[in-house]
């Protein structure tokens, strides 16, 4: 029996995440003086927000069953036009910002319009775009890290006072932009139309919803979210690095899975992403601090995921 | 709903039950010593944790280690040394992936009052660091440049270099170092082919046939360490040329040393990864007791390692090579 759509998407598996990640801070608050303390949790919301960020874009594009493995490269090549045009070319910080923020929504529209105007499958475009924007990078940075960034750019890597804890803005638009999408995905007919494209193309179209329009318009917002993620990552290091971002495709569509999200689209909450990231960042920082080598995070990550993917798939086969 | 909730409780369940093990380690009066190494799998930085952890167990300290996942990974790099400076450690070892990138975050570990120590790489600008602990990398080039001028004997040079990667510090030190060595400028028309390898075996296998290819007379081959010098001998057997070009390299692995054995190599400048892990972790030992820094470059030295000595450039045998290698 068929939940009608509204209780199907309070069902995604975000319980369980939530539920792992909240373990997770007990366990390692018993076990290390120095995890349950303001300014750890502030690092670790620093040290997840890029990828987090990256996250949110990934999402949007697996919810429509699609995969993206150009983010990361997107990221990199936006971080490098931002820092570069500032920097080397002397433009004023806000403009080279925001042509770093237009070139990645414009890799996320090319992207978008190859899935739709000539049927190639996401990953197989995302696959080829990864690599031709590592080289863009490498080229138009002459493999250079840029540094000496205006103030505009390094911004979001002031921090507040909040209590005894200082907080990066970088954080705070983080976890705005978090709310901003679980709102538009979860009370806009936008976000349900995106729902609706993941559960079955072919049902959305007659429907009425303008499949090819929508997926267009997901891509592109994802590149734009690739943008401000670059932002996030030049505020974060003080540089702008051509090597950034290699692993953050895989990094982020971990994120998304360790959230509940399916992988094959059509379920999953945007703020299980956010949870699915801080489950990532919470193990690297207990680790850490326990002083486990970063070999066994890689592990322990490793084996969550299959977890997670094996978790949605045991309760998709009870749904049925 | 209800039947997702358990599976989450399981899931974590399992796994803290899989990693509690590892935390008797964590009560601490005795001071922390952090080591931050480019990856966890090249066998240079197994050797330098090794080291570490023989320097920390002889002075009484923790080592805490962390790597990035791949070379050049700047973002994992920033991220251990946030952890390892809320982990409450009086010092970091670190071997910076990118010499630029990690400045800011060493910056803010140096003002929170932990000692910062470069190893095997410098940071740019080099005194971001209190200390280096580092291979003279120039000079290990040198002396392979020194020996392989002798050992070509007048020979006109037709010269392949197998680099590292563009814009890393250390193989553009060798680089320089190996054609100042051998007597050339940079540009100079006796090299005749340059590949990056990112020190890799299969890499330098293929950079090796595509400069064949494109210089079939090749006769000398300066490589960014042994894997790729090795991958350059695989493809100079399959044309039948392994006999009649010389390949020189730096690293002194022990693969390495077993290949300048073996004949495959000509010769090859060793470093000594354990050294420095070693002489950085007492620097933070010290530290730790008496609150003094250490500061400036120490050379943890290089030593031409060959079999078939030449006149006018001081080596060691193999034996002496086998008996000090890493990996």
């Amino acid at each position: 029996m068929q939940a009608p759509l509204p209780r199907r998407l309070i069902s995604t598996p975000v319980a369980g995440p939530l539920a792992a990640l909240v373990l997770a801070c007990l366990f390692f608050g018993l076990n290390t003086g120095q995890f349950f303390t303001g300014p750890n949790f502030s690092l670790i919301i620093q040290q997840v927000m890029v990828v987090g960020t990256l996250a949110i874009g990934q999402t949007l594009i697996i919810l429509t069953a699609g995969i993206d493995l150009a983010c990361g490269a997107i990221m990199a090549f936006g971080g490098i036009v931002m820092t570069k045009l500032a920097v080397d070319s002397g433009l004023p910080p806000l403009l080279a910002l925001s042509a770093g923020l237009a070139v990645c929504a414009g890799f996320g529209l090319v992207n978008g319009l190859l899935v739709t105007r000539i049927s190639l499958p996401p990953f197989i475009v995302t696959l080829g775009m990864l690599n031709v924007v590592f080289a863009l990078t490498h080229i138009y940075s002459d493999e250079q890290t840029v540094t000496e960034l205006p103030a505009l750019l390094t911004f979001l890597g002031q921090t507040f006072q909040l209590g005894q804890t200082n907080v990066t803005y970088g954080s705070l638009l983080t976890i705005l932009l978090f709310l901003l999408f679980a709102y538009l995905l979860g009370s806009t007919a936008w976000g349900r139309h995106v729902y609706a494209l993941g559960n079955s193309p072919e049902v959305a179209r007659l429907t009425g919803i303008r499949t090819n329009r929508l997926t267009v318009g997901v891509y592109t917002l994802a590149g734009l979210v690739y943008g401000i993620a670059a932002l996030l990552l030049v505020s974060r290091t003080g540089v702008g690095d051509p090597q950034a971002g290699q692993t953050d495709n895989l990094d982020s569509i971990t994120a998304v899975v360790l959230g509940g999200t399916s992988l094959f689209g059509g379920r999953g909450l945007v703020l299980g992403t956010l949870v699915g990231a801080l489950i990532v960042g919470v193990f690297r920082n207990g680790l850490q601090l326990m002083g486990v080598p970063s070999i066994y995070q890689t592990l322990i990550t490793g084996v969550l995921v299959i977890l997670a993917v094996a978790v949605d798939q045991l309760s998709r086969r009870r749904t049925r | 709903m209800n039947a997702k909730l358990p599976a989450g409780l399981l899931v974590t369940a399992l796994l803290l039950a899989g990693c509690g093990g590892n935390g008797q380690s964590a009560s601490s009066a005795t001071p922390k010593v952090g080591l931050i190494t480019k990856t966890e799998t090249n066998p240079f930085f197994v050797k330098m944790k090794v080291g570490a952890q023989q320097a920390a167990q002889a002075g009484g300290l923790e080592l805490m280690s962390a790597a990035g996942k791949f070379d050049g990974d700047n973002a994992s790099q920033i991220t251990a040394i946030e952890n390892m400076v809320a982990a409450g450690v009086k010092g970091i070892l670190i071997t910076p992936s990118d010499t630029k990138a990690i400045v800011p975050a060493i910056k803010k570990a140096r003002d929170a009052g932990v000692l910062v120590i470069a190893l095997d790489t410098p940071t740019e600008p080099q005194d971001a660091t209190d200390a280096l602990f580092a291979t003279d990398n120039f000079k290990a080039g040198e002396l392979i440049g020194r020996y392989a001028k002798a050992a070509m004997a007048g020979k006109p040079a037709k010269i392949a270099t197998l680099d590292l990667a563009p814009g890393i510090t250390v193989g553009q030190l060798r680089h320089d170092g190996f054609l100042k060595g051998f007597g050339v400028q940079e540009g100079d028309p006796s090299v005749v082919c340059s590949q990056d390898t990112r020190g890799d075996q299969a890499k330098g296998q293929t950079a090796m046939e595509n400069c064949l290819q494109k210089a079939p007379d090749i006769n000398l081959v300066y490589t960014i360490n042994e894997p790729a010098a090795l991958g350059a001998y695989t493809a100079l057997k399959a044309k039948g040329r392994e006999k009649d070009v010389l390949i020189v390299s730096v690293d002194g692995g022990c693969a390495g040393t077993k290949a300048v054995q073996a004949g495959q190599i000509a010769a090859t400048s060793q470093q000594y990864p354990l050294k420095m892990a070693e002489e950085g972790v007492k620097a933070v030992a010290a530290f730790a007791r008496n609150g003094q820094k250490a500061t400036g470059y120490t050379d943890t030295g290089v030593t031409l390692i060959t079999d078939r000595a030449v006149a006018g450039v001081e080596a060691e045998d193999t034996a002496f090579g086998l008996a000090n290698c890493w990996g």
